[in-house]
């Protein structure tokens, strides 16, 4: 028996959302396979990874912050990336939203108002989109590869980090260490439901990913992004300018990775720190995948993610697994999805031998 | 790890349950005391957290099933850290040790939410009713090492490879630096930061970009091996073992070792939780305490060198000796400490500046 | 400076680019042929525990070096299977090789970590290089004369052989190179393995050439500037060359200039460091300012191939 695969007339509509859950379904029998063949405990692994966290009700507010920043991000790179804009550089748009914001912190420190978190906010978006502009101006003006040029803005934006915190913006009461001094009150975001961690950014997170929902489905911008990127030629006639839309790809998904930075770094770090770049940037973009480019979509593979991230923690206190096993697992889902989209454009179809052929 | 399991759990509650007059209610409560430890590394790193995990199979060692613990490693300095403290404080660890400075701010608020559980936060200096800070007097341990590179160096100048200058690191330099120029007054010591913890490749680079220039003995504030292979490569005078006894990877450079020992602070700690005697404050233990201990010398070193390191050190153990006792010049010349006089702790752990003979870097 | 210390310096950047240069000859074949690799830095872990832990049991370096490359390869085949088999997107393949690579390494490395091996030290008689001059040219492992002969090879091949006139034809028009009749997919099949079998080497040479142990994430990003080199090198063989030798004096002369004082010790060591990304930005923008056509990616660059059928 043999099978082949056989392209849809259409892609599969079941497919589109089938092959997620089959990715993670698949993920969990596969590693907790792997692991178990390796001497650890296998299906303890997969259960603690991928279980625990959403079944033990005190860790909902982990996997809401942790989920929070990759939503934000996460929808930005999903408009990007339905441009056919491959902007990888949200990492670093993330570092610079958070340094402005952080800029806006120190330079209001001490101060009171329910401006300054506004404030913040704007200089976080404004950062994340101008770290941004720069490759959407070489793409547009230059030709330049948006996806090397975005790739290596998020190094050198580490690097800032590094240097603020050493330097010019060293807390003078931090005993020397590199880091900037804690915000004042109102510089930092309020915790929304008393007695939790879960602070502003969390609602935030589903309002950005409703909206930018919304805009797609409904606006002609969004018509426009997904005509450009899905038939850019088409576009060209239907009087939609490439450039222009490689210049909102950029500055929303940009945008909104420096918003997701002011968030992080008034939220749960309420000061600039050296570990303050924490790959959301680049995790974001298996949530935007996982989620299959769609806004909603990316709200679940964010929580799949924080769920992987949290869970993975937990394997280690309660089975003594590594901490690189939930990096394997991370992986192992990502191969397995993007292997599973074959599915929406092929169907796998059984071939039978005809008996036509003598049998030896 | 853990040496209960559920079916002992059983059988001592089916002890308790069968003999409800004797001792049942203590039974009860006694568990074994669970010790949760965060580390920012792995345990495979030859130098910070693996020290901090031998200290951990020490505990366990010395206190057997008084005790259970639990480890988490590779925990970023960030919000990821919150959650794995208030992970350890909610399943039951009623003494979390934090092994890493940048845990500090998280420490403290968990610390607020849990405050039956007591937090000990290696490297900090923001304490709590139930947040205790503890640290090591490494510093110690350079000024022997430099009473050794100040005999031995033939060029008279040294090289310390460190990560960034935080006071830790700056105090470091320092002890080495006053040792070596009492033996050497025209001795030099030229620290080079590389803004990372762990890339060994770039610490072997800096080594040979010392051995290049005429620096025969090289020390480091980073983990790993990486410098002493390259002293080893290149028949430097040589170079000493980081937080571990690190002689495997370079027998004949390795002079000596600074091997952190947190053994017995973790053992003392847990027992104080135990006995309910554990309160906050600021432990700083050194040489004397047994928290810093010099590993054994190179045998290529000479009698009176191994016996100038040895004053040194007995002399920090009793008291009669302080690296840090006036007068101190900075690297400018000007004095900074009087003569007799002896910085305080508080000006150590501020410590920004260079005392002469030290190369300031950038 | 004397010239002793010259070549001192130039003994340690050679070592210092060797790396780099050896995993970027891979990834600029593998871009030629239009594919975008983002996996670099995963598979050079698992290149370099691969060559450890076969040094530290047999102490052979030549096998290290072999295992290390098949290691890198098999890994590379992960990336090839979904992108070019299943058309999977590049970009999110190569970031899930990293983060597999990265895992996978340091659970292979548990337990080697505090183990020493011997380094993989020239081949040449030791009287060879007694003199400094000498030293220049025998002092160094073989892996250093590999990433050298491998730049003559991979130019020659890419420019000088019908097969590398198929694979850069594949990498600029797929859709003509089909049609013509060249499997496009088995051509980017083995560009990819040669990749990452590269990779591995690269790997291989941080415990074998830099510092004979073995530690998690040990390469420390130099993946991603082998990534950065390919584009500065704007896709060509020798230039890759100056460009590694460049990249890896940037990275060594700050520590030199530490070590031994002098006006290059004032520049913050953020700014050296950030200094090689910075450069690549900028000649992406000079090269397209020039716009020689043939300097500028591979036209397929990152694409998938889909053939009509």
């Amino acid at each position: 028996m043999q099978f082949r695969l056989e392209k849809r007339p259409q892609p599969s509509r079941l497919m589109l959302y089938a092959a997620p859950i089959l990715a993670v379904i698949l993920t969990m029998l596969v590693g907790g396979a792997i692991f178990s063949a390796i001497g650890y405990d296998g299906p303890g692994a997969v259960r603690e990874i991928f279980i625990t966290p959403l079944v033990t009700s005190y860790k909902w507010q982990d996997l809401g912050i942790k989920a929070a920043p990759l939503i934000i991000i996460g929808v930005g790179l999903a408009v990007s990336y339905r441009a056919n804009v491959w902007n990888i550089g949200a990492e670093g748009q993330y570092v610079v939203g958070g340094v402005c914001a952080t800029g806006v912190a120190l330079a209001t420190y001490g101060m009171t108002g329910w401006w300054i978190l506004p404030l913040m906010a704007l200089a976080g978006v404004a950062g994340g989109a101008a770290y941004a502009a720069i490759p959407a101006l070489l793409r547009t003006r230059l030709g330049v590869n948006e996806i090397l040029t975005s790739l290596m803005l998020t190094y050198a934006s580490v690097q800032l980090v590094y240097y603020l915190v050493r330097a010019p913006w060293k807390d003078p009461m931090g005993m020397g260490f590199p880091q900037t001094r804690i915000f004042s009150e109102a510089a930092r975001l309020p915790t929304i439901i008393p007695g939790t961690i879960v602070h502003l950014g969390v609602p935030i997170a589903i309002l950005v990913a409703l909206i930018v929902w919304f805009v797609m489905a409904r606006s002609l911008f969004g018509f426009q992004v997904r005509v450009v990127g899905a038939a850019p030629h088409a576009a060209r006639y239907g009087g939609f300018s490439e450039n222009r839309t490689i210049w909102l790809a950029l500055l929303v998904s940009g945008g909104l990775a420096g918003l997701a930075g002011m968030l992080e770094v008034a939220g749960p770090f309420q000061r600039l720190v050296p570990g303050f770049p924490t790959n959301y940037g680049f995790t974001a973009i298996i949530a935007a995948f996982l989620g299959r480019l769609d806004p909603l979509g990316v709200i679940f593979a964010s929580i799949v993610l924080a769920i992987t991230f949290v869970g993975g923690e937990m394997a280690q206190t309660t089975i003594g697994l590594p901490a690189a096993a939930a990096g394997i697992f991370q992986a192992m889902m990502l191969f397995f999805l993007l292997a599973g989209d074959l599915l929406i454009r092929y169907r796998l179809k059984r071939v039978t031998h005809q008996p036509t052929e003598a049998r030896a | 790890m853990t040496k209960f399991n559920r079916r002992n759990v059983l059988a001592l509650g089916g002890a308790a349950a069968a003999l409800p007059l004797v001792g049942g209610r203590a039974l009860a409560q006694e568990g074994p005391l669970k010790v949760g430890f965060i580390y920012i590394g792995t345990i495979n790193d030859n130098g910070w957290n693996y020290a901090h995990n031998q200290g951990r199979l020490y505990l366990e060692e010395q206190l057997g099933d008084a005790v259970e613990t639990t480890y988490v490693e590779n925990v970023p300095e960030g919000p990821d850290c919150e959650r794995v403290l208030r992970e350890l404080a909610q399943s039951g660890h009623n003494l979390i040790l934090a092994t890493s400075f940048g845990y500090g701010d998280y420490v403290i608020k968990v610390a607020q939410q849990f405050p039956d559980v007591k937090f000990e936060h290696a490297t900090g200096y923001q304490r709590s009713e139930n947040v205790a800070t503890y640290n090591a007097r490494f510093h110690e341990g350079r000024a022997v090492c430099g009473t050794i590179a100040g005999h031995l160096s033939q060029t008279g100048k040294a090289g310390y490879i460190g990560s960034f200058p935080i006071p830790e690191v700056v105090m470091g330099i320092n002890a080495f630096a006053l040792a070596a120029r009492k033996i050497n007054p025209d001795f030099t010591l030229t620290p080079v930061f590389i803004s990372t913890w762990n890339d060994p490749a770039r610490e072997a680079d800096a080594a040979r970009a010392m051995a290049d220039q005429g620096i025969d003995v090289i020390t480091q504030h980073t983990d790993g091996p990486a410098a002493l292979q390259v002293a080893e490569e290149r028949g430097l005078v040589g170079g000493f073992g980081q937080g571990a006894d690190m002689s495997a990877f370079a027998p004949n450079a390795h002079l000596t070792a600074i091997i952190d020992n947190w053994g017995p602070h973790y053992v003392d700690a847990a027992q104080a939780v135990i006995d309910g005697t554990w309160e906050s404050g600021d432990r700083w233990p050194g040489l004397k305490e047994g928290e810093v201990v010099i590993g054994p010398y190179n045998e290529k070193i000479p009698a009176e060198v191994v016996e100038a390191a040895e004053a040194v050190k007995n002399g920090q153990i009793d008291g009669s000796f302080n690296i840090f006792t006036g007068p101190i010049n900075d690297h400018t010349g000007t004095e900074r400490v009087a003569a007799g006089v002896t910085l305080t702790d508080q000006e150590l752990l501020t410590m920004d500046w260079y005392v002469e003979g030290v190369i300031p870097p950038a | 400076m004397s010239a002793e210390l010259l070549i001192a310096i130039i003994i340690t950047v050679v070592g210092a680019s060797t790396p780099i240069l050896i995993a970027a000859l891979g990834e600029l074949v593998v871009e030629k042929a239009g594919v975008l690799n983002l996996g670099v830095e995963g598979m050079m872990l698992i290149g370099a525990v691969t060559g450890f832990i076969v040094m530290f049991t047999t102490g052979n370096p030549w096998l290290a070096v072999l295992a290390a490359a098949i290691a890198g390869m098999l890994s590379s085949m992960i990336f090839a299977f979904l992108t070019l088999s299943l058309s999977a997107n590049q970009t999110a393949t190569g970031l899930a090789l990293t983060i597999f690579g990265t895992g996978l390494s340091a659970l292979a490395g548990q337990g080697y970590s505090a183990r020493p091996v011997d380094l993989f030290r020239s081949v040449f008689p030791a009287e060879l290089a007694t003199h400094p001059v000498w030293r220049v040219i025998f002092g160094y492992s073989p892996l250093v004369y590999f990433s050298l002969i491998m730049v003559f090879a991979v130019w020659w091949f890419l420019h000088k052989t019908r097969s590398g006139l198929i694979l850069r034809a594949v990498g600029e028009n797929d859709l003509s190179a089909h049609s013509i009749g060249y499997s496009v997919i088995g051509i980017r099949y083995a560009a990819v393995a040669f990749g990452g079998a590269m990779a591995g080497i690269a790997g291989a040479a941080f415990p074998l050439l830099l510092t004979p142990q073995w530690a998690e994430r040990m390469t420390a990003g130099r993946g991603w500037i082998a990534v950065a080199l390919v584009v500065f090198a704007s896709w060509r063989p020798f230039r890759l060359l100056a460009g590694a030798y460049l990249f890896g004096l940037v990275m060594t002369v700050e520590l030199y200039s530490k070590a031994g004082g002098g006006i290059l010790s004032t520049i913050p060591a953020e700014l050296w460091a950030a200094m090689p990304y910075i450069a690549t930005v900028v000649v992406l923008v000079l090269i397209s300012l020039r716009r020689t056509g043939s300097t500028s990616a591979p036209a397929c660059l990152g694409k998938p191939f889909l053939a009509t059928n």
